[in-house]
C-alpha cells in the first residue's frame, strides 16, 4: 500500500500539474502534494511497518513472468524517507524562482519522483528498469528547456551516456531472467541464482557499467559536471542528491546479491576506479572557481568513497554506506541551497568575485560552514557517521588483498576535501568585500527555514545515528549474507 | 483467403470509383470504408468464419501468425488512410488509382504473409513490388521522384531475378516448391541448396533493405512522394520481414545454425550502416529512411533466434513500429521544410503536433513505456534466449544508443530551438490532432501493457 501511494500521488499530481497554468497555484500544488508524499513516507517508516503495508504484488506481465511488485526494506525505506523530504525542501528553497510555463517545470519534477520512488521500491527487475529510465526522461527535458546557455548539448551528452549504461543493464536483466529457473524477472528469483563464475564476470561488467556511469565513477564522470552546472538548480538537487543514489542502490540491490562472484573477481579494478576517482575528483575541485562545479567534483569524491567500500566489501562497510547515502543526500541539497541563494543574489557562482560575505550575510556564513564542514565529515556532522564506518569497513575488510592502500590512498581524499573546502569557504566568507558582495543582504526567513531543519538533521544524525542504523541493519545483514553465501 | 480475395477485389472497386466520381472525398471515403471491411474480414477469418472455400491445393497455409500479421498491417494503413489519406491529393490527380494500387499491395501482403509455395511467395513479391515501382513516380513531373522510380525499378527487378534463380536452384534439389517438402530430409546443406539458400537471402535482404543490399532505400524514400514513402517504409518494410521469417523458417528452419553466422552479420552490418549514415543526415526524411534500415536491422535478430519469442516480438515490432513511423511521417507531411531546422520551435506553435511526434520518436529510440521498447525488448530476448550471438545482442545495444542521437536531434529541434515567427507547417485540423493522440495513447497503452492487444483479440475467439 505505502509504496504504491509513493509512486501514485506524485504521478497523479504531476499528471495534474500540467493543467495548472497559473505560476503561483502550480507551486502550492506541487508543495502540497509532495508534503502528502512526504508524510506517507515517514508514516511507512514509522507506524505502518507490518508487511502487508509495505508490499504490493499484482499481476502485470504473466507470459513474461515479471509482475507489478514492489515491497520496502530498511534500504528502501531511507531512500524513499530521502526522496519524501528533499522534494518539499527543495521547493520551498527555491520558492522565488521563476521558470517560464512553470506548470510543465513542476509537473516534470513530480514525474521525475514518481520514477524515483519507483526504483526504490521496485522487487522485479524488469519494473526496476522501466522506473530507471523513466526518471531519466523527465530530467531530460527538465534540464534542457530550463538549463543554462550550453544546456542541450550538455544534456544530450548525460542522456546518452546513462541510456547506454541503462541498455547495458537491460542485457543483463534479461541474461539473468532466462537463467532462473521459472522464468522470472522477481527479485527472489534472481536472488536465487547460482552463475557460473566467469558469466557473472561479464554480468558483473554489465550492470556495474550501468550503475558506475550513474554515480558517477571515474573514468566515466564526464557527463555530470557540466550537467549539474547547466542545470536549473532545483533539478541539479534532484540529480545530486536523489538521482546519483540510485547507482548506489542499484549495486546494493541488483548487482552484489545477485553476481557476488562477479564482484569479488572485479572487485579490485572497480574499488581502483573508485580510489582514482577520488582523488582525481578531490584535485580538480581544488581548482575550480565555479562554485557549482565545485560541489560536481566534491560529490564525485564521495560518490567514489560508497564505491569504495562497497567493492572492499565489509558488513560494516555497507552500512556506511546506507548512512552515508542518506547525509550525502541531506548535505548536497543543503550545499546547493547555499549555492543557489548566492548566485540568486549576486548573479555570480566565481569564488573569486565573490568574499567577504560573513560580515555582510551572518546567517548565510553559517549555513555555508557548516554544510561545508559536514561535506569534510567532521564528527558531530552526520557524514562522519558513515564515512567513519566505511573506512572502518574497508579497513577490515577480507575481500581484497590490497585493502590497506585502499584505505590510505582513500584517506589521503579526506584530507584534500578539507583542503579544497575550506578553501572555498575562506574565498567565499572572508577576506575584503568586492563591488558585487558590498551590499549584500541576508537571507530570506523561507530560505532560513529550510537551511535550520537541515542543519538541526544533520546535528542530529551524527550525534545519535542509531535508529538509521537500526532501520537499515536488517536490510544490510541480507545483503551482506547473500554476497557470502554464493561464496565458492 | 478473405484478405487475399477481398484487398484484390477492392482495388478494382477503387479503379472504377475514379471513373464514377470527380469527388476526392467520396474516394477517400470508398476506401476508408473498404479498408475497414477488410480488416474485419480478416479478424473473421482468424475467428474461423471463412468467407472463400477455396481449395488451395496447399499453396497457402493460414495460419494464426499470418493471419495476425495481416490484421495488423492493415489496421495499421487505416490508420495511414485516416492520417495521410488528404495528403494524397497534393501528388497527383489520380487519386482512386493511388488507392486501388495499395490494395494490390495489401493483397500481395496478404499472400506473402501465409504462402506455403515459393511460387505463391513470388507472386507475392511481385504483387507488392510493381505497384510500388508505380507509386514512387507518382509523381511524374518531379526528376527525383521519377529517378526513385527508375532506380528502384531496376534494382527491384534485378533482385527479383536472383530470387527465382534461388527458387529454381532449390526447385532443382527438392523437386518441389512446398516449402514443408523442402523442409523435409534437409538436415544439411548441399552446394547446391547452400546456393539457392544464398539467392534467396539475398533477394530477400534486398527487399527487406538490409545492408549491403540497402542502396536503393534512401534514394527511393526521398525521392517518392512522401505520403507514399511513409508506406513503403513502415508496413511494406515489415510484410517483407514476414516473408522473409516464414520463408526461411519453412524450408531452412532444420539447418538454422549453419546460417544463423550469415544472418548474424548482416543484421550487425544494417545496424551499423543504417545508425551511422543517420547520424548524418540533414533532412528528416532521409533519416527516417535511414532509420528504416536501422530498425530493420533490430528486426534482423528475429531470423538470426528463429524462435517462439522472436515471432511474437516480430508481430509486436511490426505494430510498434508502423504506427509510431506512421505517425512520423504524417507530421512530416504537414511541414513545408524537411530539414532538422524546419521543426524548430515547433512546440510553441503546434503543441499538440510536437507532444505526439515526441511520443513516437521515444517508441522508436526504444524508450520503455512506449510501444517501442517492448518492440526493441522481445527481439533482445530472442537474440539473449538463443544464446550464440551475444556479440550481436551488444551491437544492436550500442546501436539503439546511437539512434537517439538523430531521434532526439528532432525533439531538440521542436522544444529547445527557437522557431521563425511566421507557421513553417500547413493547417491542421481538429480530427487530425485527435487521430495523433489516439495513437500516441494507443503506443503508451501498448508499451505499459502490450499483452492488452492479443489478449483482448485471444478472448475474443477463445472464451
Amino acid at each position: 500500500m505505502i509504496p504504491v501511494l509513493l509512486i501514485v500521488i506524485p504521478l497523479v499530481s504531476g499528471l495534474l500539474a500540467f493543467l495548472i497554468k497559473q505560476e503561483k497555484s502550480v507551486k502550492v500544488w506541487s508543495l502540497l502534494t509532495s508534503i502528502i508524499t512526504m508524510v506517507v513516507a515517514i508514516l511507512g517508516i514509522t507506524v505502518l511497518h507490518k508487511p502487508e503495508y509495505l508490499q504490493t504484488d499484482v499481476a502485470w506481465l504473466p507470459s513474461l513472468g515479471s509482475r507489478f511488485s514492489l515491497s520496502m526494506d530498511g534500504m528502501s525505506k531511507m531512500l524513499c524517507l530521502l526522496t519524501g523530504i528533499a522534494y518539499p525542501g527543495i521547493l520551498i528553497a527555491t520558492w522565488n524562482a521563476t521558470y517560464k510555463n512553470a506548470h510543465q517545470f513542476f509537473a516534470l519534477m513530480l514525474l521525475m519522483q514518481t520514477g524515483l520512488m519507483g526504483v526504490f521500491v521496485a522487487s522485479d527487475a524488469l519494473l526496476f528498469y522501466f522506473f530507471w529510465e523513466l526518471a531519466l526522461i523527465p530530467a531530460y527535458f527538465l534540464c534542457s528547456i530550463w538549463g543554462g546557455e550550453k544546456r542541450v548539448a550538455v544534456t544530450f551528452k548525460f542522456f546518452i551516456y546513462t541510456f547506454v549504461g541503462s541498455l547495458l543493464m537491460l542485457v543483463g536483466i534479461i541474461w539473468v531472467y532466462f537463467h532462473t529457473p521459472d522464468h522470472s524477472f522477481a527479485m527472489s528469483s534472481f536472488y536465487k541464482m547460482n552463475l557460473p563464475g566467469n558469466q557473472q564476470g561479464w554480468l558483473f561488467w554489465l550492470f556495474f557499467l550501468a550503475f558506475a556511469i550513474k554515480m558517477p565513477l571515474w573514468p566515466l564522470h564526464t557527463w555530470q559536471p557540466d550537467t549539474y552546472e547547466q542545470s536549473p538548480t532545483a533539478v541539479t538537487m534532484v540529480l545530486s542528491g536523489i538521482m546519483v543514489k540510485m547507482g548506489v542502490f542499484g549495486i546494493l540491490r541488483w548487482l552484489a546479491p545477485v553476481v557476488p562472484v562477479g564482484l569479488w573477481g572485479y572487485g579490485d579494478p572497480a574499488a581502483s576506479m573508485c580510489v582514482i576517482g577520488m582523488i582525481y575528483a578531490s584535485i580538480v575541485a581544488m581548482q575550480q572557481d565555479d562554485l557549482k562545479r565545485f560541489v560536481a567534483y566534491s560529490s564525485i569524491a564521495h560518490m567514489g568513497l560508497m564505491g569504495l567500500a562497497i567493492f572492499v566489501t565489509s558488513s560494516i562497510g555497507i552500512q556506511g554506506v546506507m548512512i552515508q547515502m542518506f547525509s550525502h543526500g541531506i548535505n548536497i541539497i543543503g550545499m546547493w541551497i547555499v549555492v543557489e541563494l548566492i548566485e540568486r543574489q549576486f548573479h555570480t557562482r566565481k569564488m573569486s568575485e565573490l568574499g567577504g560575505l560573513a560580515q555582510k550575510a551572518p546567517s548565510l556564513a553559517i549555513m555555508l560552514v557548516v554544510v561545508s564542514l559536514a561535506n569534510v565529515a567532521l564528527p558531530l556532522t552526520n557524514a562522519f557517521i558513515g564515512e567513519f564506518m566505511m573506512f572502518n569497513g574497508v579497513f577490515g575488510s577480507k575481500a581484497s588483498n590490497y585493502h590497506y592502500i585502499f584505505m590510505v590512498v582513500g584517506g589521503i581524499s579526506i584530507i584534500l576535501s578539507a583542503v579544497y573546502t575550506l578553501n572555498m569557504i575562506q574565498k567565499v566568507l572572508f577576506g575584503n568585500t568586492s563591488s558585487l558582495t558590498a551590499n549584500a543582504h541576508d537571507i530570506k526567513i523561507n530560505e532560513k527555514f529550510v537551511l535550520a531543519v537541515l542543519l538541526i538533521g544533520i546535528v542530529i544524525m551524527g550525534v545519535y545515528p542509531k535508529p538509521m542504523i537500526e532501520a537499515t541493519r536488517h536490510a544490510v545483514d541480507a545483503i551482506y549474507s547473500k554476497m557470502f553465501v554464493k561464496l565458492p | 483467403m478473405n484478405a487475399i480475395v477481398i484487398s484484390a477485389v477492392l482495388g478494382v472497386v477503387m479503379m472504377f470509383c475514379g471513373v464514377f466520381t470527380d469527388s476526392k472525398s467520396a474516394v477517400r471515403t470508398v476506401a476508408i470504408i473498404g479498408l475497414l471491411g477488410l480488416v474485419i474480414a480478416n479478424v473473421l477469418d482468424m475467428g474461423g468464419y471463412h468467407f472463400f472455400n477455396v481449395n488451395v491445393k496447399g499453396m497457402f497455409s493460414f495460419d494464426i501468425f499470418g493471419l495476425l500479421f495481416n490484421t495488423i498491417a492493415f489496421a495499421s494503413t487505416w490508420v495511414y488512410f485516416l492520417l495521410s489519406g488528404r495528403d494524397m491529393e497534393r501528388v497527383g490527380v489520380n487519386l482512386a488509382e493511388y488507392f486501388a494500387l495499395i490494395f494490390f499491395v495489401l493483397c500481395g501482403i496478404a499472400i506473402v504473409s501465409s504462402f506455403s509455395s515459393l511460387l505463391m511467395l513470388f507472386l507475392g513479391i511481385e504483387i507488392i513490388s510493381i505497384p510500388l515501382y508505380i507509386l514512387t513516380g507518382s509523381d511524374k513531373r518531379n526528376l527525383k521522384s521519377n529517378e526513385a522510380a527508375l532506380k528502384y525499378f531496376l534494382m527491384g527487378s534485378f533482385s527479383t531475378g536472383i530470387m527465382l534463380m534461388g527458387i529454381t536452384l532449390i526447385y532443382g534439389v527438392k523437386g518441389s516448391f512446398n516449402i514443408d517438402v523442402i523442409r523435409m530430409g534437409t538436415t544439411s546443406l548441399t552446394p547446391m541448396l547452400a546456393a539457392g539458400l544464398l539467392l534467396l537471402l539475398f533477394s530477400m535482404s534486398f527487399k527487406v533493405s538490409a545492408a549491403p543490399f540497402h542502396f536503393w532505400t534512401p534514394d527511393a524514400y526521398d525521392g517518392s512522394p512522401t505520403v507514399f514513402t511513409s508506406f513503403m517504409a513502415t508496413i511494406v518494410k515489415v510484410a517483407g520481414f514476414i516473408a522473409f521469417i516464414r520463408l526461411f523458417e519453412g524450408c531452412f528452419g532444420e539447418v538454422h545454425k549453419q546460417w544463423q553466422l550469415l544472418v548474424s552479420i548482416i543484421a550487425a552490418a544494417t545496424l551499423f550502416i543504417g545508425n551511422i549514415t543517420a547520424v548524418f543526415q540533414q533532412s528528416v526524411k532521409r533519416m527516417l529512411s535511414y532509420s528504416s534500415i536501422a530498425q530493420a536491422g533490430f528486426m534482423m535478430f528475429a531470423l538470426v533466434a528463429m524462435n517462439d519469442m522472436a515471432k511474437e516480438g516480430m508481430i509486436f515490432y511490426a505494430a510498434a513500429y508502423s504506427l509510431a513511423t506512421i505517425g512520423i511521417f504524417a507530421v512530416l507531411l504537414k511541414m513545408k521544410d524537411y530539414t532538422f531546422e524546419g521543426f524548430n520551435g515547433l512546440a510553441k506553435r503546434q503543441p499538440v503536433l510536437a507532444a505526439t511526434n515526441t511520443i513516437f520518436l521515444l517508441s522508436l529510440a526504444g524508450i520503455p513505456a512506449t510501444a517501442g521498447f517492448w518492440a526493441k525488448f522481445y527481439m533482445l530476448s530472442a537474440a539473449i534466449s538463443n544464446g550464440n550471438v551475444m556479440w550481436l545482442v551488444i551491437v544492436g545495444v550500442l546501436c539503439a544508443a546511437i539512434s537517439v542521437y538523430y531521434y532526439f536531434r528532432v525533439i531538440q529541434a521542436m522544444y529547445f530551438k527557437e522557431g521563425e515567427a511566421e507557421p513553417q507547417e500547413m493547417e491542421t485540423s481538429t480530427g487530425f490532432k485527435g487521430l495523433l493522440i489516439a495513437i500516441a495513447v494507443l503506443v503508451i497503452i501498448l508499451g505499459i501493457f502490450p499483452h492488452w492487444l492479443l489478449d483482448q483479440l485471444q478472448n475474443f475467439f477463445y472464451l
